[in-house]
C-alpha cells in the first residue's frame, strides 16, 4: 500500500486510522462524512476489525467507547448535527479518560445548513461542545496528506494520554483529491496504550500522581476495573463528597494535557518571523492564505502565517511571541469569526485585530485575503 | 468456611448500598450475582454496564468488570464492550426510565440486533433517582411527582416492546418471587442473543408512598394478588387479566442468528474476497 496515491480526504482519514490500528468503527451516515464510514465497512472486517453502523450517533459513540474498555482502537466520523449528538457521550469518554478518535467533517450552518459545503463552524464546539469543563485536543489538517498523518497523530494522542482526541477536516478537504505519500509502516510511528503489569489488586486504573497516565486495563484480562462517568478518585469509583478529591480528579484533566504541551501542539509558521501583518488561519482556507502572502511579499508587505495544527489546546505561547511583534492580526477563516475571538486575547490596544471571516460555503479566495492584506499594510 | 456468593460477587468495601429501605433493587442484584454465579462465567470476563439511575447504582457493587455510563446508553456502550471482544458476558443493568425512555432507541435496536447482551430492566413504575416522576411504565392513572393528578400517559409494556423488536429471550420476573427471577437472568445469560429480562420492582419510599401502597412488606404483598404466572394466564379470559401482571418467560428463540456470530462469517466472507 505504501507509495504515492491519490486520494480524498475521507479516505485518507480511513486509511490514516488503519495505518493508526483502528479496529472499530462505528458511525451513522451523514454528508460530508459517510465516505468514512464506508470505506471502513469495506476495509475493516477485512483485516478482522469491526464495522457497526450504529441507531444515532448518541449510540455510534458510545459503541466506540464501549470498544476502547474492550481494548479496541475506535474511531467514529460525523458531521455538525451528528457532533451535536456525540457531546453527550463526548463527556463520558473525557471524565473515563478512554481514548477514541471523532473525526467532524464540518459542514455549513446550524441546524441542517448546507450539508454539501465547508465551513469552519465547529471550532467552537469542539473546544467547548460539551457540558462541564475539561480541556481537549482538536486537531485541524490542511491538506489531504495531512489528514492522513493527523488521523493517525490523532491515535497516537488518544493512546498515549488516555482521551477522546478530535478532528475538524472540512466538506471540501474531504471530497477532493490530493496526492498523499504513503508510508510503509515500518516508518510510522505508532502508539498504543499502556497496560498494567501489576498484580490486578494493586492496580489503580486512574491513578494521576504528578498527571502521569495511569495504564489501561482491557476488559477481560484480568483487571476487574471500573469505569464510571461520575467523579472518581485513582480506583474509578465516585468521589462526590471531598473537594479535594473533586479539585485533583478534574485538575488531571488539565494537567494531563498542560504538563504535555510540547508533545501535543503542533503548528507552522509561514513566513512568520519578521510579519507586520500575522494571519492566524487552521485548516484547509489557510493555503489560500499562504498564495496571499506570497503576493504580498512580492510587493514587500511583511505578512505570515501561524497555523495551528493542534487547535485545542492553542498553541498559545508561540502566537502570542508573534503576535507581540506584529502591528495587525488577521484571522482567516469561513465562520462568523471563531479564531478572532481567540487572537483577541493577544491583540494589545495599540495593534489591529482584523478578521477576514467568509460564512458562504465557498473556500476564502487568496484574492479576497490578498485585498485585505492591501486594506491594512 | 466455604466462601459465600455474596463473597465472591461483591465488593464489600462499597457497601452499604444507597438504596432506601424496602427498595426492591437488592434483590435484584442478589438475582444477578446468585444468576451469574450458577452461569459459571469467569467474573474476570463479565463485563456489567449500567446508565443512571438508583437501579444503575448496582453495578458499583459488584466485583466484575464495571462500566456505569450515562442516562439511558447502557445498551450503546455494551454493544461496542460485546463487539469487541465477544468472548465476555455482557449484562446490562438499567432502569425503566434508563431503557425504555431516554434509550428507548438503543433499546429496540438492540432488541433487533439479536446480539448477545443480558439486559435486566428494573422496573419500579417511576424515575427513582429524580425523586418519583413519572416513567414510559408507571400505569396509567398512577400518582407520581410530575402526574399529580394520575398518569395520563398509557404505559409500555416493556416485553411485548422488547418481543415485538426482535429479542430473542423475553421473560419477567418479580422481587417478590426472588428464585424466580434469578432463574429467568440465569437462562437471559445462558441464552445466545438478546435477552430482556423485565425485573418487577418496588420504589417504596416513592412510588410507594405517593400511591398509598403500604410500606415495604405490604408492597411486596400485593403482588400475590397481582401476579400472575404467564402458564395460569394463558388459561384465563383476557377480562380476568385485567390490572394483572403476567410473568414468565415470553420468548426463547433460536430461530435467529446472534449478531457477534453473524459478523463472524462477515469477516470471513471479506477475508475470501
Ligand atoms: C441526559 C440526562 N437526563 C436526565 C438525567 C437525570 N436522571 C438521572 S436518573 C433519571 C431517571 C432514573 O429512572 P430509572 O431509569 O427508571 O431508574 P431508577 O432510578 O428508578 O432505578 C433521570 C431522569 C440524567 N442524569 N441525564
Amino acid at each position: 500500500m505504501q507509495g504515492d496515491r491519490i486520494l480524498t480526504g475521507n479516505e485518507a482519514c480511513t486509511l490514516g486510522a488503519l495505518a493508526a490500528g483502528m479496529n472499530f468503527f462505528a458511525g451513522y451516515p451523514i454528508t460530508p462524512a459517510t465516505e468514512i464510514a464506508e470505506l471502513s465497512s469495506e476495509l475493516l472486517p477485512k483485516r478482522g476489525g469491526t464495522y457497526m453502523q450504529m441507531e444515532d450517533e448518541l449510540a455510534s459513540i458510545a459503541a466506540v467507547i464501549g470498544a476502547s474498555t474492550a481494548g479496541a482502537k475506535a474511531m467514529t466520523a460525523t458531521s455538525g448535527p451528528g457532533f451535536s449528538l456525540m457531546q453527550e457521550n463526548l463527556s463520558y469518554g473525557m471524565i473515563a479518560e478512554i481514548p477514541c478518535v471523532l473525526i467532524d467533517v464540518m459542514r455549513q450552518g446550524p441546524c441542517q445548513g448546507v450539508a454539501t459545503v465547508p465551513a469552519q463552524g465547529d471550532f467552537m464546539q469542539s473546544r467547548w461542545g460539551t457540558h462541564g469543563d475539561h480541556p481537549v485536543i482538536v486537531l485541524v489538517p490542511n491538506s489531504v496528506s495531512e489528514a492522513y498523518t493527523e488521523t493517525i497523530r490523532a491515535f497516537n494522542l488518544s493512546e498515549a494520554y488516555r482521551t477522546p482526541v478530535i478532528v475538524l477536516s472540512d466538506a471540501t478537504l474531504a471530497h477532493m483529491s490530493e496526492k498523499v505519500r504513503i508510508p510503509d509502516v515500518s516508518e510510522l510511528t505508532i502508539v498504543n496504550r499502556k497496560k498494567p503489569t501489576c498484580d490486578p489488586k494493586d492496580y489503580l486504573p486512574f491513578s494521576n500522581e504528578n498527571h502521569q497516565i495511569a495504564p489501561m486495563a482491557s476488559f477481560g484480562d484480568g483487571y476487574r476495573w471500573f469505569v464510571s462517568g461520575i467523579v472518581h478518585d485513582d480506583t474509578g469509583f465516585p468521589v462526590t463528597n471531598r473537594p479535594e478529591a473533586i479539585r485533583d480528579s478534574l485538575d488531571h484533566l488539565l494537567g494531563k494535557l498542560r504538563d504535555h504541551l510540547a508533545d501535543i501542539e503542533s503548528y507552522e509558521e509561514y513566513r512568520a518571523e519578521d510579519a507586520e501583518i500575522l494571519i492566524l488561519s487552521a485548516g484547509l482556507v489557510s493555503r489560500s492564505a499562504k498564495s496571499a502572502i506570497d503576493r504580498a511579499r512580492a510587493r514587500g508587505v511583511r505578512v505570515g502565517l501561524f497555523r495551528p495544527v493542534t487547535l485545542w489546546p492553542f498553541p498559545e505561547a508561540r502566537f502570542s511571541a508573534l503576535c507581540a511583534r506584529a502591528k495587525t492580526v488577521m484571522t482567516v477563516e469561513m465562520n462568523g469569526g471563531q479564531l478572532a475571538e481567540v487572537a483577541a486575547k493577544y491583540v494589545d490596544r495599540d495593534q489591529t485585530l482584523r478578521p477576514v471571516t467568509q460564512n458562504d460555503g465557498t473556500i476564502i479566495r487568496a484574492e479576497t485575503i490578498f485585498d485585505a492584506i492591501l486594506e491594512v499594510c | 468456611m466455604k466462601e459465600h456468593v455474596f463473597d465472591r460477587y461483591l465488593r464489600p468495601e462499597k457497601l452499604k448500598t444507597m438504596w432506601c429501605p424496602g427498595c426492591g433493587n437488592g434483590i435484584v442484584l442478589q438475582a444477578i450475582i446468585r444468576a451469574l454465579d450458577e452461569s459459571g462465567a469467569d467474573p474476570d470476563k463479565v463485563v456489567v454496564v449500567s446508565g443512571v439511575g438508583c437501579s444503575s447504582r448496582a453495578v458499583n457493587y459488584l466485583n466484575t468488570c464495571g462500566l456505569h455510563t450515562n442516562h439511558g446508553r447502557p445498551i450503546a456502550y455494551a454493544t461496542g464492550v460485546k463487539m469487541a471482544n465477544p468472548a465476555l458476558t455482557v449484562v446490562v443493568i438499567t432502569g425503566d426510565g434508563d431503557c425504555t425512555s431516554i434509550g428507548g432507541n438503543h433499546f429496540i435496536h438492540g432488541c433487533r440486533r439479536n446480539i448477545d447482551l443480558t439486559v435486566v430492566v428494573v422496573n419500579n413504575d417511576n424515575y427513582g433517582m429524580t425523586g418519583g416522576q413519572y416513567s414510559p411504565t408507571t400505569p396509567l392513572d398512577a400518582m407520581t411527582k410530575t402526574s399529580v393528578y394520575g398518569s395520563y400517559e398509557p404505559p409500555f409494556d416493556v416485553c411485548e416492546l422488547a418481543a415485538g423488536a426482535g429479542a430473542t429471550y423475553v421473560a419477567r420476573g418479580l422481587t417478590y418471587y426472588p428464585v424466580q427471577l434469578k432463574n429467568v437472568i440465569l437462562n437471559g445469560i445462558r441464552h445466545k442473543g438478546f435477552s430482556v429480562i423485565d425485573a418487577m420492582s418496588d420504589c417504596t419510599s416513592l412510588y410507594g408512598r405517593l400511591n398509598r401502597l403500604g410500606d415495604a412488606p405490604t408492597m411486596m404483598k400485593r403482588w400475590e394478588e397481582k401476579a400472575v404466572p404467564l402458564a395460569k394466564a394463558r388459561t384465563l379470559p383476557p377480562e380476568a387479566l385485567a390490572g394483572k401482571i403476567v410473568y414468565g418467560e415470553f420468548v426463547r428463540s433460536d430461530a435467529r442468528r446472534e449478531y457477534t456470530e453473524k459478523y463472524a462469517e462477515v469477516i470471513r466472507r471479506a477475508q475470501e474476497v
